[in-house]
């Protein structure tokens, strides 16, 4: 009771993104390749933000920016206020309070799945062990894993290892979860089974998602906020917002409002997507 | 976790065994062995083939193997026998130890630390050519046992075999897999223990193999030059003293003792890598 009060009064402000001006350079500063131009926008705290784009438009390098994984040639992207990557500071330091989810999955196949999800808070000696196994176990239960603690991610399908590791993102009370592509290699069936879990997740866990995708129902359904990209290089093209209510399931899709926001939307991104063919611009 | 099913192990040995048995391969392998007896067999002993002309046949070489008094002094009733057998196991085995107990480490550091890899890469590839007969004599100069110059030679090509495949390992290792651990807050060294030692294990074992095997490779000759016993000291004596059949003997017994070796290789390194052997179908190995 407590403990629930507390979370109501605490300001609700964990995770807030702001990209200001990010662009991005492979290459020469003048003469590289320019992956992402001028990009800014926010993603409110606790919200889904989707970020839609054809492929290889430079998504990619705007999560690894804030991932840590990649510097930013000019611009700054802010994690609550406060300086991530900016002047003076090029590249963040990956760090657990932001999470990326792979495009092609990257838990460690030779762990069982209970070791890769207790894999970060052991590494931080922020819980022990035992600690971090109990909580594993309620996750993973909650998340509908119980039965594959056990077994090594080579032995489960593609939909549950997605699981398997966002549930190890949560494990370290992330600010923000990056998901690059989470469930492209997924049958459309297996898709929109995981979308319900990760709304669900969602609603239990209250987090910043940044999720890219270049599938624009999944943006829809998915999203609070959704912001179409430019091919390369990457700009804002337009910003959404889906007004769709909470919680949704995959009743949602069938909804009038779930069309309207589809037809808003498909003349922008396919408009892009066939820039983006006449680019020739190889997939990823 | 699990209580031992022996009952189920068994039952699945049992079914392999039964799988291995109706399939092709026990009878291609064996059809394999007949050929190469028989090529033999048919060269030395029927057809008498000009080159053969010297050699010892199969029969001749059975027999002598077999036997409980052999002409040229040595079969499977005699002492030396596993004397000679014993030898070069134990030199085999301190210079694979010691090659995997130094060349792993390194080749994992080497993969690891680009600093590291410029100092010492270049140093290893230019030594890494250099046939293991060419450092006899200067191990002959280097140690005063007698046993010193054979391990070193023994152990020179399965070192760099070792550390080269620990380095090329550690290469292979998926870069998302370093991006997720630095993600979820490993430090540097916590990272090297849980990606890069498990992640370089399918490598480092393929190092391992080809390592034991350049071990006995290099051990006969080191034998043959120094040593008193082992099976390269039997092979080359024999030959001084014309007792053909037992080199023949010589060779076999290193092929079998070779072949088992690398065998209990393949085994730990399954035994090691279950997540792997789960992964692609074949537990239960």
């Amino acid at each position: 009771m407590s403990a629930v009060a507390k979370k109501i009064e605490q300001p609700r402000l964990r995770g807030a993104i702001r990209i200001e001006e990010a662009v991005k350079v492979y290459g020469d500063p003048k003469t590289g390749v320019v992956a992402v131009d001028r990009c800014s926008f926010e993603c409110p705290p606790g919200e889904i933000t989707m970020v839609v784009g054809p492929s290889g438009c430079g998504k990619t390098t705007l999560l690894n920016a804030i991932g840590g994984f990649h510097s930013l040639t000019s611009g700054a992207i802010y994690l609550d206020g406060e300086l991530l990557c900016g002047p003076g500071k090029p590249q963040a330091a990956p760090g657990s309070d932001r999470i990326v989810v792979f495009q092609n999955g990257a838990l460690f196949p030779w762990k069982t799945n209970l070791e890769n999800v207790i894999f970060g808070p052991v590494m931080q000696g922020k819980l022990t062990a035992r600690e971090a196994r109990d909580k594993a176990y309620v996750l993973m239960s909650d998340a509908g894993l119980s039965g594959i603690v056990n077994e090594y991610p080579g032995q489960v399908s593609s939909g549950m290892r997605r699981r398997v590791e966002i549930v190890r993102a949560l494990m370290n009370d992330p600010k923000v979860l990056l998901l690059d592509e989470p469930y492209r290699a997924l049958d459309a069936l297996t898709k929109s089974v995981m979308h319900e879990s990760l709304l669900q997740t969602c609603y239990r866990n209250r987090v910043t998602v940044f999720f890219i995708t270049h599938d624009l129902e999944e943006s829809i359904f998915l999203g609070d906020q959704v912001v179409i990209m430019t091919s390369r290089p990457c700009r804002v093209k337009k910003r959404l917002k889906v007004d769709l209510p909470h919680p949704r399931d995959h009743t949602t899709r069938t909804t009038k409002r779930f069309r309207e926001l589809m037809d808003e939307t498909m003349e922008t991104v396919h408009e892009e997507a066939e820039k983006a063919f006449a680019l020739g611009d190889r997939e990823g | 976790m699990h209580a031992p099913r022996y009952g189920v192990q068994v039952e699945l040995a049992l079914y392999r065994l039964k799988n291995w048995l109706t399939s092709s391969s026990p009878y291609l392998m064996l059809l394999g062995f007949v050929l190469l007896i028989g090529f033999w067999w048919l060269s030395v002993e029927v057809w008498k083939l000009p080159r053969f002309a010297g050699m010892p046949g199969p029969t001749v070489v059975v027999r002598e193997w077999l036997s409980r008094n052999p002409e040229f002094g040595l079969s499977i009733y005699t002492p030396e026998y596993y004397l000679h057998i014993l030898t070069s196991l134990q030199r085999v085995m301190i210079a694979f130890a010691l090659a995997t107990l130094i060349g792993v480490p390194l080749g994992l550091i080497l993969g690891w630390s680009q600093a590291a890899r410029e100092y010492i890469f270049p140093v290893l590839e230019m030594l890494r050519p250099i046939p293991a007969l060419a450092w006899v004599p200067l191990a002959i100069l280097m140690f005063k046992s007698s046993e010193g110059p054979v391990i070193f030679v023994t152990f020179l090509p399965a070192f760099f075999a070792t550390a080269l495949n620990s380095m090329l390992g550690v290469h292979s290792i998926d870069e998302n897999y370093f991006r997720a651990a630095s993600c979820l807050g490993a430090k540097r060294w916590q990272m090297f223990w849980h990606i890069v030692v498990p992640g370089s294990l399918p490598y480092i074992f393929t190092g391992l193999q080809i390592s034991i095997g350049l071990a006995w490779f290099s051990l006969v000759a080191g034998e043959m030059i120094s040593g008193e016993y082992g099976l390269g000291y039997v092979i080359y004596t024999s030959y001084t003293m014309v007792s053909y059949p037992t080199i023949v003997i010589g060779m076999i017994t290193l092929g079998i003792v070779g072949y088992v070796s690398s065998a209990i290789i393949r085994i730990v390194g399954i035994l090691l890598m279950r997540w792997r052997s789960r992964e692609l179908g074949l537990d239960g190995l």
